[in-house]
């Protein structure tokens, strides 16, 4: 089945470790990725919750945004407040488009190179190319955007990630949620942030390349530690009520919609100085027309992206943009939007199935509690 | 095991007398990964040969079965809505879907034997 794009897929560092580990790859944001290993998605989703789960995360774009303020230079792109991150802290945070609309969701840590402050962004790698090419344009003259082709991502994540992580690098103990630092692993200089998407406590690499498959192989072979793929990703942040770019949130969805009003920073809504600053902020005042929000559909049958949401009267109020199989939960979760004036918590509702319905209630997201350790 | 026969589209039938029991392959059920839900037909249903005869959820999406002959539905595998991860484990056995009477049984000449589709399977990878 070989084909001219096949040639065209990119590899990761970690590909020939996955295939010796019996990875089924799928081809992924241009990627070939491991979607699963032979334990299973649903046995690498109840690793990652019990113990440690290792994910490849290379795919993702890297880079590192340089200049005399760049704090101040970024914020022209996105309504968190960075300005007020302290050195090696970390927030989540939204690239919008002029009408508000979300063109990508990302992670924005403050490091400091030598003494000079500079911001490390991890994009998604669907947007990667469009996210650089618009924050290199946005920002050129102010600001220089260093892609960081050279390097590899890794997470490890689940309740003993801090002990199997300490084992290389006891610093990691010292981290909170959302907090980074660099740190010598297995020989190597790697930034490693508390941070992740799954819901649990656990840790991003940010590594060079060729230290990537050394590192993956010694902490894969902690007894602790599972190799994960796509599949357990997505299950795990779906329960974790976490968005997927391209499904839960884009161009046409705003951050207010979309729950993510916390990742617009107090001192932002007052300067209103972001792109979509003013639909945004009378969202805020007025209330979005619609909501995210989690749907728990009744017996076993998932519903997926796509399928239309019916309140008890029949009307259609909205549709599923994430569904599947939650091993935690065990049963069917989904996400979706649906119109404000039905988005109350315990709602009854009808999902569209093949031509039936599914009945299902609304409920508060996540669906599976945030395991993260917290600054106390 | 003589008696059982494949179609392109990964379903086997097992034929005994009229009747026709039914599931997906082994080769299907590795690629589909994790079952979490199987949508069985009605008892009674017609079904013309490709006919959509289950839709099988696996973790990440959903497939259609589709019967490898026609025939009537006459029993369906109520334990796979138990346990839908027995079309993982047993996918030939335990795993099976429903049972079917054969409408025309020469449709089963248009299916391959078990060493035809191996080597059909070896060609997809």
């Amino acid at each position: 089945m070989a084909t001219a794009s096949d040639t065209e897929v990119r590899k990761t560092p970690l590909y020939d470790l996955h295939v010796s580990l019996g990875a089924r790859m799928v081809p992924f944001a241009g990627y070939a990725m491991p979607v699963q290993y032979p334990a299973g998605i649903i046995a690498e989703h109840n690793a990652t919750r019990s113990a440690a789960g290792l994910f490849d995360v290379s795919h993702m774009g890297q880079a590192i945004l340089r200049g005399d303020d760049p704090a101040a230079c970024f914020e022209r792109l996105v309504p968190g407040d960075i300005a007020g991150l302290a050195t090696d802290r970390m927030r989540y945070t939204l690239l919008l488009n002029d009408t508000g609309g979300i063109r990508d969701d990302l992670m924005v840590t403050r490091i400091e190179e030598n003494g000079v402050p500079a911001l490390f962004l991890v994009v998604n790698a669907a947007c990667k190319d469009a996210d650089f090419a618009h924050i290199a344009a946005q920002l050129g003259g102010d600001a220089e955007l260093q892609i960081l082709e050279d390097r590899a991502l890794l997470a490890l994540q689940g309740p003993k990630a801090e002990a199997v992580l300490s084992e290389l690098a006891p610093a990691c103990r010292d981290l909170v949620f959302m907090q980074g630092a660099e740190m010598i692993l297995a020989g190597t200089a790697a930034y490693v942030t508390r941070s992740g998407y799954t819901g649990e406590d656990g840790f991003e690499i940010s590594l060079p390349n060729d230290a990537a498959a050394r590192l993956a192989q010694t902490l894969l072979a902690h007894d602790d530690v599972e190799p994960v793929g796509l599949g357990a990703r997505d299950s795990l942040r779906l329960e974790a009520g976490l968005c997927l770019y391209g499904h839960d949130i884009d161009t046409a969805t705003s951050p207010i919609e979309a729950g993510l009003t916390w990742a617009v920073g107090k001192r932002r809504r007052e300067t209103a100085d972001f792109p979509g600053a003013g639909s945004i902020l009378e969202q805020l005042k007025d209330g979005p027309l619609r909501k995210r929000v989690g749907l728990l559909p009744d017996g076993r049958a998932p519903v997926r992206e796509g399928a239309v949401i019916r309140d008890a009267g029949d009307v259609e109020i909205g549709i599923v943009t994430s569904g599947g199989f939650g091993p935690s939960v065990g049963g069917p979760v989904a996400m979706g939007y649906v119109s404000t004036a039905s988005a109350t918590v315990g709602t009854a509702l009808n999902i569209e199935l093949r031509g039936r319905t599914v009945a299902a209630t609304l409920v508060d997201l996540p669906f599976v509690p945030a395991n993260y350790k917290r600054a106390s | 095991m003589a008696n059982r026969k494949y179609s392109e589209d990964h379903e086997w039938v097992e034929v005994e007398g009229e009747t026709g029991m039914i599931g997906i392959s082994d080769y299907a059920q590795e690629q589909l990964g994790d079952v979490v839900f199987v949508e069985l037909p009605d008892v009674g249903k017609l079904l013309d040969r490709t006919d959509e005869v289950a839709v099988v959820e696996s973790v990440k999406a959903a497939a259609e079965v589709y019967a490898p002959v026609g025939g009537e539905v006459i029993e369906v595998n109520d334990a796979l809505n138990g346990d839908p991860s027995l079309v993982n484990t047993d996918a030939f056995g335990d795993g099976w879907f429903a049972k079917l009477r054969l409408t025309d049984p020469a449709e089963l000449d248009d299916l391959m034997d078990e060493a035809t589709y191996k080597t059909y399977c070896e060609g997809l990878d």
